[in-house]
């Protein structure tokens, strides 16, 4: 593998000028003040109850993200682009999805196969024809972006789905300024606190047409035993809205009231972080007890507004992925700012070969798995577990697509010897409402802080960064 | 508000002043034990400390004496036990976890801080009197910085209303229990007054609702049963009365009332036992009979739980 591109150091000795301030305040700190910082930092953050939950651990049921106190920085030329490139994916997505629910021009231009879109699970016939209001279905989006050059960015991933991580973006913010108020006061950092007030007029630009001139808007989490719970009650507190679980919400005459201490209160807008599969018990999933009875047919009636949409997982489906740029270019008619890793479908025979022959080489993961978890690194793994994997393979190719291992980019990180270099990607929230799409300049970036290791995913030992947008 | 996030406020306040109820049951039994027997009478002290806790029946389930080491270990360490300390820190962790929006910043640090406390430094229990003396200072420390950040930093509305709900309830709750338990020290019979023996009792009484310094304040005089009992149940100055937890009950009920534009049931039948025990005196108290008072409040009380539950949390 190609040595990585590291964000902050030029090979030959040079930095890049986003780092430069940050290099020297690095050279005028002795390394003790950082370990320091770092356990003041994780002081807090467990003082503040920031966990999450990793699910299927008997022990320890909450745990901490690891947090590394240096910034990951990037020039606001960098980010301009990386912007721009966001939006036009995100809305080529709520386009896609619009298309696929109502007339299938895509289909039709055999754009995407068809098969992949109606044997797919995570397609939702109850959508067919449903209209949602402003057209749009994937309100809050993470985009999951890579570099590997100084020049591209690569989306790994697009979460349409309840994309989480924003809460730590905005905690490590607050620490950070806490822990380093020097080190920002030598930096012009693009603010990201914002990000609540766009959330919320996001969600209120949505409300149904019934609703009344101040919609109301709840955050349905499924409970306190969500690994992502911490974030589901930082968000209702920071939004100024009911954090309700389903059993808090019942509906009549098609319409969704809340329980309250006063008696029964309409909902407009719900800020689900609740999966499709569980949000009726009616329509989806029967033993759910997430959910509420008869949500879908207040939705159907138009009583309602869910964010994100029911049936996005359509778009951001591993399978689906390796179309996006044509999905760009479909209805957008551009050429797509950000690029995606080169795919392999392994339902393609040719492909498959292809993969079969090189699993040494691939990362191979499952076209529904997400978290990290049921995916091959080929370079990484064992014999064994590479003939394993090509088993299942063999079984089920459909259900598994082969990327090439990415060299992704490297940030200076915190480890027991010092700094040294990490791997890092990026999540930036995108926003859509009504009228515009937003995204607060930075994003979650997650650090492997294994050395070596390219999996960021907090349940499988990453942990996270501040992300500096410089404002020049 | 959410009736879940009432809900969970009103446990939450209930389950902590458990836990610190239990601390003090803990203290002054461990103060009247290690007195010489001849002080104390045949009693088993530890026996009536599950009685006040209302756990004797489980207790016996699992243990087959009464005897310090396991007594403690059950009201404050069992996991098997729902209304251990353990168990109570837990479940107020759990119930704020649940309604973090309505807790402020000082609140969640209290109740967070005492749970990693729980698990760093007590998770194996106390081995020596001095560990489990410290123990128990952390809880009524726990639950002091609990009750004075939810006085000093709540909005006064509904959700600080609530909180004082369980609150008093679960105050009442025990201070009811106590004299239901001791209740027969307390009768003004002739055979035993003044012995030594009682002595001990009643300041034990007095130490677990922390109300012996306020004894002679109120009194000034020396410790007698029929004060004793009339300080905990008439004299509306001792937050810990029956009589404080009602005037408070009424007042939080009517403050709720007031807000929502509507009395209801819980707001009738918290009024209907403060007017009892403001026209009660200890002499037609006693006349009735002490127990039978007690055991009435204790079922009245528990039945405006359910009454606010009823009306506001479900």
């Amino acid at each position: 593998m190609a040595v990585a591109f590291d964000e902050m150091n030029i090979p030959g000795g040079d930095l890049r000028p986003a780092y430069q301030e940050l290099a020297r305040w690095l050279k005028e700190t002795p390394p003790e003040a950082l370990e320091y910082r770092r356990q003041e930092a994780e002081l807090l953050f467990r003082r503040i109850g920031i966990t999450f939950a990793v699910y299927g651990e008997a022990e320890s049921t909450e745990r901490l993200i690891p947090f590394d106190v240096i910034p990951r920085i990037m020039s606001g030329k960098e980010w301009a682009l990386l912007e721009k490139g966001l939006k036009q994916r995100v809305r080529a997505l709520n386009m896609f999805l619009r298309d696929i629910y109502h007339g299938r021009d895509i289909l039709r231009a055999e754009v995407v196969p068809d098969d992949l879109i109606f044997q797919n699970p995570v397609f939702r016939p109850e959508m067919n024809g449903q209209q949602v209001p402003h057209d749009v279905y994937v309100h809050i989006a993470g985009i999951d972006i890579v570099r590997i050059d100084a020049e591209d960015f690569i989306v790994l991933e697009d979460n349409a789905r309840t994309p989480s991580g924003v809460s730590y973006m905005l905690e490590n913010r607050e620490i950070m300024m806490r822990l380093f108020p020097d080190l920002f006061a030598r930096h012009r950092v693009a603010p990201v606190e914002r990000y609540p007030d766009e959330l919320l007029s996001a969600l209120r630009s949505v409300a149904p047409q019934g609703a009344s001139g101040e919609p109301t808007v709840a955050l349905l989490t499924p409970g306190v035993y969500n690994s992502a719970y911490y974030e589901h009650s930082f968000l209702a507190d920071k939004l100024g809205i009911e954090l309700v679980e389903g059993r808090d919400l019942i509906i009549k005459n098609n319409e969704v009231f809340m329980r309250t201490t006063e008696g029964l209160k309409r909902v407009d807008v719900i800020y689900r972080r609740v999966d499709d599969d569980f949000i009726d018990p009616l329509t989806f999933r029967p033993d759910s007890v997430l959910g509420v009875p008869g949500l879908m047919s207040a939705y159907a009636a138009g009583n309602i507004t869910l964010a994100n949409a029911v049936g996005t997982g359509i778009a951001d489906d591993k399978a689906i992925y390796s179309y996006m740029p044509d999905i760009v270019k479909f209805y957008l008619g551009e050429e797509p700012i950000l690029k995606n890793v080169p795919t392999w479908r392994c339902r393609e025979p040719k492909d498959l070969a292809y993969v079969l022959d090189n699993l040494g080489e691939l990362v191979v993961k499952e076209v529904h798995g997400s978290g990290g978890y049921g995916m091959l690194i080929g370079p990484a793994a064992t014999k064994a577990t590479i003939e394993a994997f090509r088993e299942k393979l063999k079984r089920e190719p459909e259900g598994f697509i082969a990327q090439p291992t990415l060299a992704l980019s490297t940030c200076p990180t915190c480890t027991a010897s010092g700094l040294a270099p990490r791997h890092v990607d990026l999540r930036p929230f995108v926003l859509t409402g009504s009228k515009s799409t937003t995204i607060v300049p930075g994003g979650l970036t997650r650090v492997a802080l294994k050395e070596g290791s390219l999996v960021v995913n907090s349940s499988q030992g990453g942990g996270t960064k501040d992300t500096w947008i410089l404002d020049e | 508000m959410l009736s879940r996030t009432a809900e969970n406020l009103y446990w939450l306040a209930r389950y902590v002043e458990r836990a610190e109820y239990l601390a003090r049951t803990i203290d002054a039994t461990l103060r009247v034990t290690a007195l010489p027997a001849a002080y104390i009478g045949k009693t088993n002290e530890w026996d009536s400390a599950l009685l006040t806790a209302g756990v004797a029946a489980s207790f016996y389930q699992t243990y087959e004496e009464a005897n310090e080491h396991n007594v403690v270990d059950y009201l404050s360490f069992s996991a098997s036990n729902p209304s251990s300390i353990r168990n109570c820190i837990e479940a107020a962790r759990l119930n704020s976890r649940s309604v973090r929006t309505a807790l402020t910043s000082e609140m969640w640090d209290t109740i967070n801080s005492a749970w990693i406390e729980l698990q760093e430094v007590w998770s194996k229990g106390t081995s020596t009197r001095e560990e489990l003396a410290k123990f128990l200072r952390f809880v009524q420390e726990t639950s002091l910085r609990f009750d004075g950040s939810a006085y000093r930093t709540m909005l006064r509305n509904d959700a600080y209303w609530f909180s004082r709900l369980g609150l008093h309830l679960e105050r009442a709750d025990n201070t009811a229990r106590i004299l239901d338990v001791k209740y027969h020290v307390l009768l003004p019979e002739e055979e035993h007054v003044g012995g030594p023996l009682d002595f001990y009792q009643w300041s034990s009484i007095l130490r677990s609702v922390s109300a012996l310094t306020a004894y002679h304040w109120v009194y000034r005089e020396t410790l007698k049963p029929w004060l004793i009992a009339d300080l905990l149940i008439l004299n509306d100055t001792l937050p810990r009365s029956l009589a404080s937890c009602y005037g408070n009950l009424v007042r939080n009920l009517d403050q709720i009332g007031v807000a929502y534009g509507r009395q209801g049931p819980a707001q009738r039948h918290a009024r209907g036992i403060r007017n009892r025990l403001e026209h009660s005196n200890m002499n037609d108290i006693f006349q009735h009979g002490v127990h039978e008072f007690i055991q009435e409040f204790i079922a009245d009380n528990s039945r405006l739980g359910e009454i606010v539950t009823k009306q506001y949390l479900i």
